[in-house]
Parts: C-alpha cells; structure tokens; sequence
C-alpha cells in the first residue's frame, strides 16, 4: 500500500503542475456598459436576453468550452444577482466533473470595462487567479471557431517579442448596414501587426494616417471586429496604470498605437471563411445574428443540438424548427426559417414566417407574425398583427392590437385591444429614465438599474393613472425617442433596412469606389488630370460659340456692316484661343440660328430666310473661309446642325448649291467632304446621298471644264 | 459509480457537440461504455438480468438522445441489452436442468436411479436444441453442463445437509456466473466492432475481378480495407473515388489508396454519371442500414445509387454488423439527415451581403445535408462481417442481433 501510494503522488503532482502551466482562462463581460438594450436591461442583464430561445451567455460559456477553455472568470455589474442565480441552476455548475469551472467576479461600481479589468487587476493581487493568458470576451459573443492554436500563436509570438501583448480577432463581411461603424483598420501584412484602428461615423468619412505607415501596409474597410482578444497579463496591468483608459477599442487599443514610448505591440489574425464569430451589440446585430443561428452558420450551436443543457428543438425541412409538444392548428400557415418553442399554442388561421416564437406562448387565431422574436410566456390574442417587433417574456397582446415594425415591448407590457403601437416604440413597464440621457454617449452602464427593484414598487402605483398610453385595458409606456436618434431608428432595430436607406448605403460606398480610384498611382493621377482638361475643354467651346452668336445678334439688330463684326469676333477667338475652322463653325451655326428663329410658315419661306442671312452676312462668314479646312468644317457644321432641327433637314440638299453659287463654299471642299464622306457609316450618309446628284454635277462640269481647257 | 456516471456524461457531451465522427469509432466508445456500467453495476439476487436490463437502458436512453442522429450509438445499445437477455436465458435454462438433477439424487433405489438418467438426458437434449440458435457463448455453458450431470451421481449418497449447501453454492455461482457471461459477451462485440473490417476484406477477392474499374464515394475504413485486400491478392484494376463536396472525404480516401498502391482516379460528384457507364461496380461504406435494407449513406450516394441502376451496374454496400439497425426509415425516432453549417459550402465573408433580408431584396439560403438515403431495390449486395446478404434478407439477419422488446427503448 505504501509503495502505490508514491506512484500516485507524484501523478498528482505532475497533473498539477501540468495544470498551472497549460491552464487556459478566460473572462467574460456579463455586461456590455451600454444602453442599446436599455428599454429591456433595465429589468434583466443583457447576458442571460434570449437569442433563438437559448440565453446569449450559453452561446458563450458552450463555446469557451469546446475551444478548450478550462477556467472562465465571469465579471457581473449590472442585475448581478440575476446572473449568479441563473448560472447556479444552469448545466455549468450542476454538472458533475465540468470541462470548464466558471466562476463569478461581482462589482457594482464598474461603469467601463477600464473599471471591469482595473477590479480584476485589483482582485489578481489579492487571490492571483488569472495565471498567464486568457481571453477577454463579451457575453453577447457568439462563436463557433477553435481558440487553442489561436492562443499557441499568441504564446510564440509572446515568447519571440515580449511587447506583443495582445491579439484581435477581425471577420470579414460585405454586409450593408450591420448597425455598427464602419471600420478602417491598417495591418503590417508580413507580422500581422495592428498599426492603425479608426471607426468612422459616416460613410466616406476622411481619417488621417501616419505618411510612415503607408510603406507596406494593408488598409482594410471591410472587416468587422469580433472584440474577441487575446490577451497577456500586461493589459490588466496597463488598465491600471492609465485609469483614463475606459473603451476597449477607443481607448485602450489607440493609447497603444499611439504610445510610441512603451512599445507595446497589437496584432490581429482573422477568421477562417469556415468559422463564425458575431457580437450582438444592437437590435440589428441581434436580427442579424439570430438569423445567422437559424440558418446553422453557428454549427453545431443551432436551435436542434443540445449544447448547454438546452432542449433540442427539431428541424423540419424549409428549415422549420419545431419543439415535439407544440400544439399547432391545422390551418395555421408557418413559414420558413421559423422557430417553434415549447408548449407553445398557435390558433386557426396564424400566418408565421421568418420568426422565433419562444416557449410557453399562447397564439390565438387569426394572428400575423412576421419577422418578428417572440419570447417566452407570451399571450397574444386573436386578430393581432406583429411585424419586425421583440416582444419580451410575459407580455400580453389584447385582440386586434398591431405592432408597427420596429417595436420593442419590454417584460409584461400589455398592449390593450385594437390599440396601434406606433413604429420604432420602445415600450416598458418602467418609466423612460430622463436624467440619464446627456450620459447616454459616454457609453456609461446605467446608474439606475441597479435601484430599478426599488423603484418598481412606485412606478406600479404610477402605471395605474397612466395606463391609457397602451389603450384602456394596457399597461406600461412609450418611451420618447431622442431627437439625435430619431433619423437612425432604422439603423438599429430589426426592421429590414428600407428601399430608400439601403440606395443611399449603396450610394455611399459606389462614393467610396470613386474615392479609391482617386488614390490609385501617379498614371492614374496623369489621367484623371487629363480628363479635367478634357472637361474644360468641352466647356469652353460651347462657350465661345454663344459668346457669337450673342454678338452676331446684337450686330444684326443694330445693322452693322461685316467691318465692325469681324473685329469683335477676332476678340472673342483671342480670348478662347481657337482657330479660323472654329469660327467659321460658330458664325454659320449662328446664321442658320438666325433663319430658323426669323417668323416663317413653311419651308418655302425657311428657304427663303436662309437664302436672304446668307447673302447679307457672307462676307462675315467668307472672312473666316480662306482654306479648305474651314470650308469643310461648315459644312459639316451645317450636317449637324440639320440632324438636331427636323426643320433645316429637308433644305440640306437646296442649301449646298446655293452656298456653291453664292461662292461661300468652294467645289473643293465639297468634293474632298464627299470623299471623306464616303468612308463613313450608312447612318452618316444620309446627307451624303441627298447631295449625291449634285455632286455629280459638279463633278461632270469640272471634267467639261478640263475638255474644254 | 460516481466514475462511471462522469464517463457517461463525458461521453454524453462529445456526442451532443459532434465531436466523435463515424460510425466505427462511435460504436467502440458506446460499447466500452457499456461494459464499464454493466461491471460496475451492483446486481441483486433476484432479477440479476432486469436490474442490469434496467442500468443499460438508462444510459442508452442518454446516449441515443445526445445525438439521434448517429444510428449506432442505439444499435450498440440494442445488442447489448440482446447479449443480456440471451446469458439470462441460458443461464435459466441450465438452472432447471440443473434443479432436476438435484431432485433425482433423492431417490435411493436403483432402478429409479436408472430410469430417472433418461428423463435427464431429455432435459440435456432439450437445452442443446433450445441452444442451437444461440451464439457461440452458449455452447460453452452447454459444455458446463454436461460436469455437472456427472457429478450428481457421487453425491446421490449425501443427506440433507450436503443438498442445502449445494443450492446456496448453485445460487451465488450463478449470480456470478451471468454478469460473467455479459461481459465476456459485450468483450466480443468490442472484438467484433474492431475486426469487422478484416472479415468483410477476406471477402473482397471474390467479388473484384480483373481490370475491373470500381467506383467509391465518401471515405470509409471498411471500402479501404476492402479494396486494399483485393490489391494484395493480386488484383488489378482501378478506383475511381468521388471527391465529396463540399467536405471533400474523398480525397482523403484517395490519398490513402494511392499511398497502399492503388490506381485511382478522382472525379467530381457531378461526374458520377458520366462516368458511370465506364465502371464495373459501386462499392460504398454506409453509415446505418436499416431494416428494409435501405442505406443511409454520405450525400450523394443515391445519385449514385440511381446512376448505377440505369445502367445496370451492380450497387455494393459494405456494413459491419454494428451499422445493421433494427429501426425502419419511416420510424419517428429515425433522423435521415443532418444538416451542417454552411460555411463548408460557401465563403461567410463574401456571403454575408446576400444573407442580409432587406426589404424587397431575395435571400440566400444553403443548405449542407450530411446523409443520403438509398432505397432498398438500388442496392444489389450487403457484404457484411458475416458474408453476403440480399437486401432482402436484411431483416432476418437483424433479428438475430436483437430483442424484439429492445426495438422501443
């Protein structure tokens, strides 16, 4: 006996110190300090919200324990009490022999995670609980990657530069408003290195970088954090040391990028396209992720897998999940990618689709349910429609009510019959809380929920005067929206993004697209410069040619002679810096303006006004016809001008001659356009076949002249 | 007791997260479970085979619920309560036979004592003709049987004293005796599931002849083994393996043939019926046969399954006893299918955009079914650890592996 209990020892001792060395932690944030789920938060921790039935903080306790996970810290702050309550009764403390211990950190004073992390430190001196690396994760996460090689990597790198204490872990998506700021993060893409983290508010935002930076670096605008860290002891320690520092990213990773002094380095490492990795941090993400669950990109943590001591719910094709006891009419209709919770009851005639209905809920008949996640114990009456709505535990929706998309009903709101809950409303049992609405953009957690129980008692004595706000037999109020808010509501619910929002998202990144072009190397530059001149130029012509005709205008109402026009057009040619060709074009485009402006009844008349500007004012245009080239170019000018107006069209093959005999044009320049003509396209020689007869002529009488000659 | 009932949820969680893959593997973990519960379990004196009945099912209840899925897990289950209730009828019936015996010995005369060893060589014919039909664990007990009739006669002198001793001893003996028996039981099921696939290659030279070209989906041990027999008893010919999108097993599959010598040829799943015409036999692994003889295999396989059917190509399933289950496809407990995440299929990131249900705009859905199920009139051969089966025959061959009080559980 003795002799076996040595070997037995020494097992022991092994195992333990095997334990220390490889002995992976993590912590948890059970509480995000902000108010996006403020009008439910106030009565219950945003940890323990359900998400397809199933509490967000399983989704990532399961997770953290198949990644290898063997030690999870959980810091509670706001409704602490709630937490600790539920992870007491839940598989991960009733469990016989767990994979992964969780334990709790309570702080009522934390307002940050700089407080979160500064306790934690403060407590680490204390018990020395945290040993080496951990994981630093939200309780809104859900994941179904692998950390252990992820956490390997970190501990090389680590051991090759000590200043590396930190890793983050990016996505890439391509989605359109997925509630959140749009990122712009620059890597060193040999080391992986993080160099620069901005959130841009607006899209096409401008943001400064670093001219050092730009050597070798990745610039990415299409990544989404995962605020899933890899984390060294260093952080904790720095958290105390800077106790200005309060936001994860805004503070904390920027501190260090800027911070050139410490050297402290971050990297990143991004997701395989095989794993998933979200943060439910708004209304949005929360539909978005939800619809993520259901359509198993969070395999195996989907709705039919019993992964944390849930009930499994069975999946049925069109990727209906159905609980085995749920009572369902026969003339109910449930569409696709539906949940169905337990002892759950749907009445006659129920149109479900695209939703999640909780347990214990009661559906009467007649009900419209559309987009929208229902959770547990909920009564909704007959005749009700819900579209796009959260719809909280207990609540009870009175016949014919209709909830606007974009509703939010909190814990045992009743929404009396036939009353219209306008769209975007967050309603609640509990008074909006005013005073804490100038903090609202410090992303402070709310200082009144942790008297929310105290003040329950009053606010139930207050619902009684007031509860015509939900109809006569309702309960609970509408809380206002804030003016800030009011233009982005869309921006963060579960609402689809409407028709109008979504063409200005699209809008803004084809802007973006535009923008990258601009940035392209120097030969792009040298085009785009050419193609401002290009512009310019176009520009100046159709300037020039009603800087003409204005002057050959006001020279026919004044009856000037050819001697006083030429000179002032000459000025206006210097001016625009063009050639005899161009003004021949804009002083023939001007006469022919003239004729078809002058009164006239038919073509004949036309005819006759055109013969008659020519006459008069031939010596203007004869001044700029001196070669060929400018000859050709009126007649071409004339062309045009004849495809634009129906009128001039039918006198071309009358005009032509009489431009010939009036010696404007010469038989030159009109056999040489013929001939150019000839190359052309069968749509571009349509006058060229009118005048064919003509010049034929010319063509015979020029050989008569050589007979003769 | 606290230990067994750690492995069990330990075992309970890996199954719940899908964590064990394959049928083979999941069997052996199930089966060594089981023996672990059964050697632990205390049994009373009286109803010895209820008790240990009860114990198995309990924890076969968890396992089966843990993933509904994976079909062995419940037919390892389902053997395991037949191996128990067939030790506890052999065991009854050498008790009787036993029993008489005893009671014989009371007579003093000769001539009784010579007309009463007839009606004990009756009982002894009538236990072996009961065992007959029973597995080879039982014609041990019937060797045990026959000391026992010839050491009656020695102590047909002995008084009272000497026939109460020998009921208590009978009794503690078999009270040990049938938790004995289980388990040497349950080691040859373990022995079984393990060298399942050596007795199904020992048949592959009489089906795969010369400069045959055979065509495999998915990657099995079993078709591996299979095949590589075949090469060894000099055997050319090729393989074409389909590749499997979008887990792509069978490249593994022919990585490995190619490693033991094979020629082997990869196609796309959606060549499987050009190139259909070009092959002389389907072979596949099955993840669950169920008992009308249809197959549940890995997605794609009934495309194959219909391919070869047209152009009479003969359909090979290759099933260790372990994967025969005794449930029927239309049964409520049977899941055909898994679907798994949809990142196996398609990029996340560059998806996602199309994921999104704006208002007007269509949706993406993927789909990733893990399963396929096969009619029983497309397969033509079971080659199992025991030879050769008709679909048909399938049913027959699972009635002998279970209890028809095990079906329900």
């Amino acid at each position: 006996m003795g002799a076996q209990k040595k070997p037995a020892a020494a097992k022991v001792r092994e195992d333990s110190e095997d334990l220390s060395r490889q002995r992976l932690q993590a912590i948890l944030l059970a509480d995000s300090f902000t108010t996006q789920f403020r009008s439910i938060t106030l009565e219950r921790p945003k940890v323990l919200l359900p998400i397809v039935n199933i509490p967000m903080i399983d989704y990532t306790l399961a997770w953290l324990e198949s990644a290898g996970i063997e030690e999870v810290f959980v810091f509670c702050c706001a409704h602490s009490s709630q937490i600790i309550d539920y992870l007491k009764k839940s598989e991960w403390y009733t469990r016989p022999n767990p994979n992964l211990l969780v334990r709790t950190i309570v702080s009522h004073n934390s307002t940050s995670v700089g407080d979160a992390l500064r306790y934690i430190y403060e407590q680490q001196t204390e018990t020395s609980q945290i040993q080496g690396d951990f994981v630093l994760v939200s309780g809104d996460t859900v994941s179904n990657m692998p950390l252990a090689d992820l956490i390997q990597q970190h501990r090389d790198r680590k051991k090759k530069d000590e200043k590396a204490i930190m890793t983050m872990v990016f996505k890439k998506q391509s989605r359109l408003g997925i509630g959140s700021d749009q990122l712009f993060v620059a890597v060193d893409p040999l080391t992986k290195q993080l160099l620069h983290y901005e959130e841009c508010n607006s899209r096409g935002g401008d943001f400064c970088l670093d001219k050092s930076l730009l050597d070798s670096t990745v610039l990415c605008s299409d990544m989404q954090d995962c605020y899933i860290d890899i984390c060294s002891p260093e952080v904790l320690s720095l958290f105390e040391d800077n106790f200005d520092y309060q936001h994860m990213r805004r503070h904390f990773v920027n501190g260090l990028l800027v911070d050139d002094i410490m050297g402290y380095k971050i990297f990143t490492h991004e997701i395989q396209s095989s794993c998933y990795a979200a943060r439910i941090d708004n209304l949005r993400s929360y539909d978005t992720v939800s619809k993520d669950i259901i359509q198993r990109w969070t395999y195996p943590y989907v709705p039919n897998i019993d992964f944390s001591g849930n009930r499994p719910v069975k999946l049925g094709r069109r990727g209906i999940y159905r609980a085995s006891d749920a009572v369902q009419s026969h003339t109910a209709d449930v569409g696709a990618s539906t949940v169905i919770g337990y002892g759950t009851k749907i009445g006659n005639g129920g149109k479900i689709y695209n939703s999640v209905i909780g347990n214990g809920c009661c559906i009467g008949s007649n009900v419209v349910i559309q987009g929208s996640y229902i959770w547990n114990n909920v009564t909704i009456e007959d005749g009700c429609e819900i579209r796009n709505a959260i719809v909280c535990d207990g609540v009870k929706v009175r016949a014919g009510a209709v909830l606007q998309p974009g509703v939010v009903l909190s814990f045992s709101v009743v929404v009396g019959r036939d009353f219209v809950v306008p769209a975007y409303s967050k309603v609640s049992l509990l008074q909006q809380p005013t005073t804490e609405d100038s903090d609202e953009e410090l992303e402070y957690a709310d200082s009144s929920s942790g008297t929310a129980d105290h003040s329950s008692g009053l606010n139930n004595l207050q619902i009684e005067s007031k509860a015509s706000e939900l109809g006569p037999d309702g309960a609970g109020y509408i809380w206002e929206i804030c003016d800030s808010a009011h233009d982005e509501e869309w921006k963060h619910s579960v609402v689809p993004i409407p028709m109008d929002k979504l063409a200005d998202i699209t809008g803004a990144m084809d802007d973006d697209d535009i923008e990258d072009d601009i940035v392209v190397p120097p030969s792009g530059e040298l085009k785009s410069d050419t193609d401002i001149i290009n512009t310019d130029a176009n520009d100046s012509y159709g300037d020039f040619e009603r800087e003409v005709e204005e002057e050959f205008l006001s020279a026919v109402e004044k009856d000037n002679k050819a001697d006083i026009v030429i000179p002032l057009i000459n000025s206006h040619r210097l001016a625009y810096n063009m050639d005899s060709a161009d003004c021949a074009g804009a002083v023939f485009y001007s006469m022919m303006r003239l004729a078809v402006k002058s009164p006239h009844n038919s073509a004949t008349e036309l005819y006759r006004n055109a013969m008659g500007v020519i006459t008069k004012w031939k010596g203007v245009l004869g001044f700029y016809l001196k070669q060929t080239d400018a000859q050709i170019e009126v007649i071409m000018k004339f062309e045009e001008m004849c495809q634009e107006s129906e009128e001039l069209s039918p006198l071309f093959a009358k005009l032509l001659p009489f431009l010939y005999d009036k010696d404007v044009v010469q038989e030159d320049a009109i056999l040489r356009w013929g001939e150019e003509k000839a190359g052309a396209d069968d749509c571009d020689k349509v006058y060229l076949n009118k005048c064919e007869s003509f010049i034929k002529w010319l063509k015979e009488a020029s050989e008569e002249e050589e007979e003769d000659s | 007791m606290p230990d067994v009932q750690s492995t069990v949820v330990e075992f309970v969680n890996k199954l719940r997260k899908r964590k064990i893959e394959g049928s083979q593997a999941t069997a052996k973990y199930t089966v060594e479970l089981l023996r672990s519960v059964i050697s632990h379990q205390r049994v009373p004196h009286a109803n010895q085979a209820a008790a240990l009945i009860d114990a198995v099912k309990a924890v076969g209840e968890q396992l089966i619920a843990a993933n509904p899925v994976e079909l062995a897990v419940g037919n390892v289950v389902r053997r395991v309560l037949h191996i128990i209730r067939e030790e506890d009828l052999s065991l009854t019936t050498a008790a009787m036979g036993g029993l008489d015996l005893l009671d014989a010995s009371d007579d003093d005369d000769v001539d009784n004592c010579k007309g009463i060893g007839f009606p004990a060589m009756s009982a002894a014919v009538v236990a072996a003709a009961a065992r007959s039909t029973l597995r080879p664990p039982s014609l041990q007990t019937l060797l045990e049987g026959t000391p026992e009739s010839a050491t009656v006669p020695y102590t047909s002198s002995s008084g009272a004293d000497s026939e109460s001793k020998s009921k208590s001893a009978d009794k503690s003996s078999l009270t040990r005796k049938l938790k004995h028996d289980v388990i040497e039981g349950v080691n040859q099921l373990i022995q079984e599931i393990a060298g399942c696939h050596e007795q199904i290659a020992e048949q592959a030279i009489e089906h795969i002849h010369q400069n045959e070209v055979i065509l495999t989906l998915g990657s099995s041990r079993t078709v591996l083994e299979f095949l590589c027999a075949a090469k060894e008893k000099k055997r050319s010919f090729r393989v074409f393996v389909a590749e499997g999108a979008p887990r792509y097993q069978g490249h593994l599959l022919a990585k490995e043939l190619v490693a033991r010598g094979l020629q082997t040829t990869v196609i796309t799943d959606s060549a499987v019926f050009a190139m259909i015409s070009r092959v002389n036999m389907v072979i596949i692994g099955a993840h669950a046969v169920m008992a009308n003889g249809g197959v549940i295999g890995p997605v794609g396989v009934n495309m194959a399954a219909l391919a070869a059917q047209k152009h009479a190509v003969p359909f090979v399933v290759l099933a260790g006893s372990h994967k025969l289950c005794p449930l029927y496809p239309h049964n409520p407990e049977v899941l055909l299918n898994e679907l798994r995440s949809p990142s196996e299929l398609l990029d996340f990131g560059e998806f996602s955009d199309c994921l999104d249900f704006g208002a007007g705009s269509g949706s993406l859905q993927v789909v990733n079914p893990t399963f396929d199920y096969v009619p029983p009139n497309l397969v033509s051969l079971f080659i199992t650890d025991t030879g050769g089966h008709n679909p048909s025959y399938m049913y027959r061959l699972i009635a002998d592996y279970y209890s028809a009080d095990d079906l329900v559980m």
